[in-house]
Parts: structure tokens; sequence; C-alpha cells
């Protein structure tokens, strides 16, 4: 498919109904359509308007904390010998981690139309706590929906989402994961769809979703691209994220697809090992189809039933992933390697020991692929590498992994 | 003419309504499936919707939500559907025959593939909740090229504009679903739906048929007075849930509840 998109014109995707290439769209019942328009609608509007653009930077200055440093690891770059790393402190965020840049710019939209109900999915409980934390700024209702299956494993991101009065529904069905307090939160969004606005956390949905996700995560990359140049004085020869949906990859991706001297990698969970099938790494070993209103690569058996997935990182826990990563891995713009859960871990201490910082599991996943790529380069290049959430609410499942008890 | 065509225009003819029971197929077990279908005609079925189970049934309540989950559990996926559907036809060629589900099992199988298995199977139409009309060109084409209704669903929310485009690209019927929100929620209001069916009758001549709060005689006959057909699903498979240790109990439950509402239609 590079033939579509000759690399080297300046990118736009997506189209006008949310398509790159054949990937995203809008498939959703008929229920939801309405819903769906007019977020659209409105999100083409403010985000040219200048009042909105206005109080979403000072948002994200005064309450976020932006921009965030990019931090020059040398100690690390030094012991593994090749690429000099940065790292995009986005753990260094109010609530620690990525997600919050999008809940606050979703939530000053849901404002703007006069919603008083928000609504959200969570996985590692990262979004689910950026968006109660977003809703209790501004007084609005929130509901988060969450996997019974997480909200084990993620206890003190749900205590941190009560006390800011978010009620957390532990979701029962399916799988109890990511996918299914997805499924749920629609439901609700359907339910409830003349008051409630629906925060999405990833780059996945019905457009515009995937679209307006990235557009509110891309200041990482806007800021990451200044920031190199300032630091480095050129531009970085490589990117790291990690990938589930893909937020935090898109955001640092997207303002550098037409430096096409910076090469992309955005790391898929290979859990136990692709080759267990127990890992949740669809660009790796999935195949296209649609779900959860948009086309993209899932994991998903002969029938078309979708697979459970593993991960020891809840965040990346999802059988999906966002539609605008299917396609720049088609064209060939990104790569998509994996890291298994061992991987993951040795990534988690290596950063911890060697710079002083607590990952999220998550992004150990982007630190663990930098340990494999940055020797493989001269030390006169660069990896800016996103460090996206830090690793506090993983305490538990680290301990619990390494048979540790306090 | 399709089986769908001539039943609707075999039913307006002697000024009734059709009855269009759903069910969710291999729900509780797979050989439940086809006698049931069969036992539903002799019950004044018109049309049968049958339910192909997926793992992710987003715009289904609990109780569907269950059933896929209960049908899942046997392995019954798309390719076991169409074996029941083909079963179904040897005793039955009248019937017209729906399958309805989500997009995703189709994109696996690949549009074309599935056209054609749904034309061996004899299938009449096909529903697929997340497959809006702007996204569907390519498997209607397909479909209709075989002769295969594309059933579309509209919403109390629906604007005109874009009834008129499922017109264009559906047939067979349409399927209102009368409340905002999942199946098996809440309670119809009767004057609203009466307002929204003239607004969809000024838009399309496709028949309507109704669902969501369809619970018992009742709702059957007062949506019958108004609508093309009544759709009923949650009600039926609430018996099949409430007697999964006896499920000949859930198919008599069954029967009795689509015979009473046949009934109350047709008086």
């Amino acid at each position: 498919m590079t033939d579509t998109y000759p690399l080297g014109d300046k990118y736009d995707m997506p189209d006008a109904r949310g398509h790159f290439g054949p990937y995203g769209g809008i498939f959703v019942a008929e229920t939801l359509m309405p819903a769906i328009t007019e977020l659209n609608l409105a999100y083409q509007r403010y985000i040219k308007d200048p009042d909105f653009i206005a109080e979403l930077d000072a948002d994200l200055r005064d309450y976020v904390g932006r921009p965030s440093p990019l931090y020059h690891a040398q100690r690390w770059s030094q012991h593994l010998g090749g690429a000099q790393i940065y790292l995009k402190r986005e753990d260094l965020n109010h609530t620690g981690a990525h997600k919050v840049n999008n809940t606050v710019g979703q939530a000053l939209l849901a404002k703007r139309m006069g919603k008083t109900r928000i609504i959200a999915e969570t996985g590692a409980g990262q979004h689910g706590v950026a968006t109660a934390t977003v809703a209790a700024r501004l007084g609005l209702e929130c509901v988060v929906y969450m996997g019974a299956v997480d909200v084990a494993r993620q206890a003190l991101n749900v205590y941190r989402m009560k006390l800011l009065g978010a009620t957390v529904v532990p979701v029962e069905s399916g799988s109890k994961t990511l996918k299914d307090a997805l499924n749920e939160a629609l439901r609700d969004w359907v339910t409830n769809i003349d008051n409630t606005f629906y925060i999405i956390g990833t780059v996945a949905g019905p457009h515009p979703y995937p679209a307006m996700v990235r557009d509110f995560q891309a200041v990482i990359g806007r800021e990451a691209r200044r920031q190199c140049l300032e630091q480095a004085g050129k531009l970085p020869d490589a990117l790291v994220a990690c990938v589930g949906g893909g937020s935090n990859a898109i955001g640092l991706f997207y303002p550098f697809i037409d430096d096409l001297g910076v090469k992309m990698y955005g790391v898929e969970a290979a859990g136990d090992g692709i080759a267990t099938g127990r890992h949740s790494a669809p660009l790796s070993a999935g195949r296209p189809g649609v779900l959860h209103g948009n086309r993209t690569y899932l994991m998903a058996d002969d029938d078309g039933e979708i697979i459970e997935t593993h991960s020891i990182s809840a965040g990346l826990d999802y059988p999906g992933v966002g539609p605008e990563h299917a396609w720049l891995k088609d064209i060939g713009r990104a790569e998509y390697p994996n890291i298994t859960d061992e991987e993951a871990l040795q990534g988690f201490h290596a950063l911890t020991k060697m710079e002083g910082i607590i990952p999220a599991l998550e992004s150990s996943h982007a630190m663990a692929y930098t340990m494999k790529l940055a020797p493989t380069m001269r030390k006169d290049q660069v990896i800016v590498v996103n460090l996206s959430g830090r690793g506090d609410k993983d305490m538990h499942t680290i301990m619990q992994r390494e048979g540790i008890s306090l | 003419m399709s089986r769908l065509a001539a039943k609707f225009a075999e039913l307006k003819a002697s000024g009734r309504k059709a009855l269009i029971p759903f069910i969710t197929a291999g729900d509780p077990y797979p050989e439940f499936t086809v006698p049931m279908l069969h036992e539903m005609v002799k019950a004044g079925a018109d049309v049968i919707e049958l339910g192909v189970p997926f793992s992710d049934p987003m715009a289904d309540g609990p109780v569907i939500q269950r059933a896929s989950e209960r049908a899942l559990a046997h392995h019954v996926g798309l390719r076991k559907v169409l074996t029941m559907a083909m079963e179904f036809r040897k005793t039955d060629q009248t019937t017209p025959l729906v399958l309805m589900g989500y997009l995703n099992p189709i994109e696996i199988m690949g549009y074309e593939g599935f056209a054609n298995a749904v034309q061996r199977a004899d299938v009449d139409g096909v529903l697929t909740v997340d497959l809006p009309p702007e996204e569907s060109e390519d498997c209607v084409k397909l479909l209709r090229e075989r002769g295969i209704d594309q059933i579309f669903l509209l919403a109390p929310n629906t604007t005109p504009d874009r009834i008129r485009k499922m017109h264009e690209v559906g047939s067979g019927y349409l399927y209102y679903v009368s409340l905002k929100g999942v199946t098996g929620a809440g309670h119809l209001d009767t004057a609203d739906v009466q307002d929204k069916l003239q607004m969809i009758k000024s838009n399309t001549d496709l028949p309507v048929g109704v669902g969501f709060g369809v619970k018992d005689a009742e709702t059957a006959r007062t949506i019958a007075a108004i609508a093309d057909g009544v759709v009923v699903g949650s009600a039926l498979i609430s018996k099949v849930e409430a007697n999964l240790d006896d499920p000949e109990q859930a198919k008599r439950e069954i029967i009795e509840l689509l015979k009473s509402m046949r009934q109350a239609m047709d008086h």
C-alpha cells in the first residue's frame, strides 16, 4: 500500500470520514451516529477556535505542568555504549502519565458542548485517573468503567479515582479487561447520549476519536522536536514509544511523520512471547478487522471472535491498536517491534538503577527496546524515548511477580 | 422478489403485521437452535432474526451479552451459525431468515466469502449492527448481487437524510430501535414511537419493524397497530436464561409467549 501515500508528500491523514487508508472510519450502531456527528462537528469547530486553543494551552501549562522536560540520560547512554538517549518526561505530568494531555482537551470540549456528565474506560487506571481529575476540576459527574481483572491489579488507581469523586464500575463481562470496559462505556453512552461526553483514552474508537486524541497528544512530539533541536542540535535519528492503543506513541510520532530521516519504533507487548499466543501485539501477530468503531489490526480467531490478550502491563492489554498505527505500519513509515514481559521488567530495573527514574510497566517496554536499539547505533546518534508514565502504580504487580512482600 | 419482500407484501395484502422473533444461535447449546426456529414458525413467526454470537456485543444489554457468552462457550461462531441456517432451510423453504450480528466475523471471513456462504445457506437478509450505510457499500453490493437484503437499524435520533440513505442502500425492511440504549432496556413510549414512525414513513416505503421494549402480548399489540412488524428478542432470551437447567421448559415458554403475541397482533 505504499503507493497510496508517497512518502515525502505532506502527511494529511485521516480523510473527512476518518479513514487512514483502509483503516479507521466510523463503525458504530445507528444509536451512536448522532452523538458521533455532534462530537465531530464540535471538535472541527473548536480545534480551530483561538479561544479554545488559548484555554487548552493555559491548562497544559499551569495545570498539567507542560512543557515536560526532555532529559538526556547520559549514564544509561554511556552504559549501553551507543546512541544518546533522551527521555521525554511525560511521567512528570500532573497525575503521572501522558493521559492527562488528552483528558484536559476533551474535558474542555465537553464543557463547550454543554455536557454535564463524563464517562471513560480505563485499563491501567491512568486514563481513568486523568479523567476523574479533570472532571473534579470542572465539577462534572464522572463514571469510569474498568475491567474487574484490572480493578484487582490496579487497586491504587481505583482508590485515586474514588478520592477524586468518580464512580468506578467494575466490568464483569467478557475477559473483564480494557476491551470490555470500552464495550460497557459505549453502552452507557448510547443510553445517556443527551448529557454525556465519552472521553476515550486512546487513539481508537470511531472517528473523530483517533484523530482527536492524536491531536491532543501531539503536544508531546511538538515539544520533543523543539527540545531535541535545542539540546542535541539536530532532529532525533529514532523515536521509541510503547503501543497498546497507541496514544503516547502517536503523540510523539505525529509531528515527525514528514521528517523521513527520523525512524519510528512503536513497541508492542509480547507478553509471554508471540509464539505462545499469550500477548497483546496485534500489529506483530494479528490481522485487520473491525472493533470498537474502527477498522484496524486485531487479535481475532477464525470466526472473528476477539481473542483474550495478555500483558504484564494493564495499559497495553488490548486486542486492537489505533488505526493510524495500522496505516503507518502498512506504508512502512513506522516499525512495530515487540517486547516480552520479562524484557520489560529488565527495562524497568535498568532505568530505575541507572537514572533514578521508575518507569511505568507500559513505558518499560519502550525502555527495553531502547536497550536493544541503542547499542546498534553510533554515539553521535540520538534516540528520543517516550517515558509515558511513572511506575508508582505498578509496585504491587512487580512485587508480586518477583515474590517480594513488605 | 426476495423472500422478505414477498412476506411483507403478503402480510400487507392480508392486513396483518410481521412477528419477528430474535434468538441467539447456540444458546443455551447448539442443538437447541434449529428445532427452536421451527417451533417459532409454528407459533406464528413470520420472519426470524438469528443472532450470531460475538465476543464484544457493544450494542447489546446484559441479557443478549450473556446469551452470546453461553453460545461462545460452545464455540458457536459465524461458520457454525451458517450451517444451522442451512439445516433450517432443509425443512422450511418459505420463512425468511435474517442473520443479525457484528461486523468483525464478516471482515475476517471476507465480504465475498461471506456473501457466497450466506447465499449457499439460503439466508434472506443480513443485519450488521456496527455497519452504518456510509461504510456498507462494498458489502451491500456483494449481497445485492446475490439477492440478499441488507437490513439497517434506525434510532430515535436518526435524521431524515440518513433514513433516505438507508432507503437507498437497504432493502427487505428497516428495524426501528425504539429506545435510546442497548437491547433489553427500559420500556416503550407508544405516542413517541408513533410520531417517529410517521417521520420514517415519509422518507421511505420500506416496511418498518419495531423492537427494543417489546415484552409481552400487550406491547406487541400496541406496536402492531402502528408498525409493519414487531421484533422481540430479550424477552425470549430471558426465558432461556431463566430455565438453563430445563431448556425444554424454556422452549415451551417461548412458544407460549409468541403465540400470545400472535393472537394479540391479529385481533
